[in-house]
């Protein structure tokens, strides 16, 4: 076994003529314990404590690095974006509500203004027929009033041309009777024909 | 030309920096360790500078570095629960690490680091020992219920709980082994057949032959990346896995 064989054979100071055999012929001169070019180099014990130890170097470097900076520093990244994702959209919740309600109340305000209108509407127009039933109902009256009047007229008219024709039919009657008798009839007898006379219409 | 027809070459360790002897053991920095710490670079870059805005709206790098947090925590909070979360960063970690070290090894002439068996023996250390640790820390003796299937007849316990207890034990090296085979298997895979493609190439009339090869070398470099991403996936899945066991003892 070289590696073996280095500590007992050369002493620490000579340690670098060990790793660069001088005289390996048939290696290309990397065998670090040098005379056996056939080892498998993952399989070389004596490079275990120097592996071992760069490991724990590079790897305690690393582990510190990772828990001291890096994670915490992109959990915090992570955290904050949540954050704000989740605020934004809590922001975002709210306009919208707030709009949603905006809506509403434009809405109802517009069915507001539009039940005003029609009322508007609906008074000038009921407002509008009370006054033109209003003036149709006095034209009425004063209508009904005069067609009354002229009716009354007529009916005096009447009467008084009817009585007159009584009299007009005595004196005829009298007249024809004084040609036919020579004698006028006394005024007793004419009223007494007169009234038996039936009424004619 | 001995070197590329080599295919285990390719995981040689090659000293940058010799520090020396303990023992038997040799120390240097090789370039595993500089891939490592590149690693470290990558994974810092795109957790910690590109995600330096803190943009509510990301960019593409600090959507990135949100896409894998999401997932690992995701990952975790599934096996392990709400209180799972303490252990985030070391699966986050672990994940980043292999996931990039899988990654860096893809890339060609570049070294992966995960082809080599203390480094992945390692790390199933790490969760084994944080596991346990935990676990005892927390639960005291009542963590040995872990050994204990609950809604087992009495007597089918004396066979279950040395089957539980082996398997515990095997979980560092099942953990470790699978992702080294994984990736030492893979590389060497590629090297073979990539190397087939130039043996028929100089092979004379045999050099028709060569785009099947070729072929085959294109699709195992697509299912490399598949592995890649997959076995870093797989590891930090087991490692939130037995990370429940230590919140949770008693199944």
């Amino acid at each position: 076994m070289a590696e073996q064989k280095n500590p007992l054979t050369t002493p620490s100071p000579n340690a670098d003529t060990t790793i660069v055999p001088p005289g390996s012929p048939h290696t290309h001169t990397e065998q670090p314990s040098g005379g056996h070019g056939g080892a498998f180099p993952p399989f070389e014990s004596h490079t275990f404590l120097s592996q071992l130890i760069w490991l724990a170097l590079a790897f305690g470097l690393l582990y510190y690095l990772m828990s001291k900076v890096a994670l915490p520093r992109i959990e915090a990244i992570l955290g904050e974006r949540s954050n704000r994702l989740s605020s934004d959209l809590g922001e975002a919740q709210r306009m919208k509500t707030e709009a949603d309600a905006a809506g509403a109340a434009y809405e109802q305000s517009l069915r507001e203004a539009q039940a005003k209108a029609q009322g508007i509407a609906q008074d000038t127009r009921n407002a509008l027929s009370a006054e033109a039933d209003a003036k149709r109902k006095a034209l009425e009256a004063e209508l009904n009033q005069r067609l009354a009047a002229s009716d009354a007229t007529l009916r005096a008219r009447t009467t008084e041309a009817m009585g007159n024709v009584r009299s007009i039919a005595g004196e005829t009657a009298s007249a024809i009777v004084e040609r036919l008798t020579g004698q006028a009839p006394d005024q007793a007898t004419l009223n007494r024909a007169l009234d038996a006379m039936p009424a004619t219409h | 030309m001995a070197v590329s027809i080599d295919p285990i070459h390719q995981f040689e360790l090659q000293p940058l920096v010799s520090l020396g002897h303990i023992g038997n053991q040799q120390l240097a920095f090789t370039q595993s360790a500089l891939y490592m710490f590149a690693a470290v670079g990558i994974i810092a870059l795109l957790t910690i500078v590109a995600t330096s805005g803190r943009a509510v709206v990301p960019g593409r790098l600090q959507a990135l570095a949100e896409t894998l947090y999401e997932f690992i925590a995701d990952t975790v909070h599934q096996a392990t629960g709400a209180d799972g979360k303490r252990f985030l960063p070391l699966v986050f970690s672990l994940f980043m690490f292999v996931l990039i070290l899988n990654l860096l090894g893809m890339i060609p002439y570049a070294f992966a680091v995960t082809s080599h068996l203390i480094v992945t023996f390692g790390l199933a250390l790490v969760v084994i020992l944080t596991v346990v640790i935990y676990g005892v820390a927390k639960h005291g003796t009542h963590f040995l219920g872990v050994f204990v299937p609950s809604g087992v007849p009495k007597p089918l316990l004396l066979i279950m709980v040395p089957i539980e207890i082996v398997s515990f034990l095997s979980r560092p090296i099942s953990l470790s082994v699978r992702l080294f085979a994984n990736i030492l298997a893979g590389h060497i895979a590629l090297k073979i057949f990539a190397f087939f493609v130039v043996q028929l190439l100089v092979a004379g009339a045999w050099g028709v032959l060569s785009p099947l090869p070729l072929a085959l070398t294109i699709a195992l470099t697509a299912l490399e990346f598949l592995v890649a991403a997959l076995q870093a996936y797989v590891f930090a899945t087991l490692t939130a896995v037995y990370l429940a066991d230590a919140l949770h003892p008693g199944h």
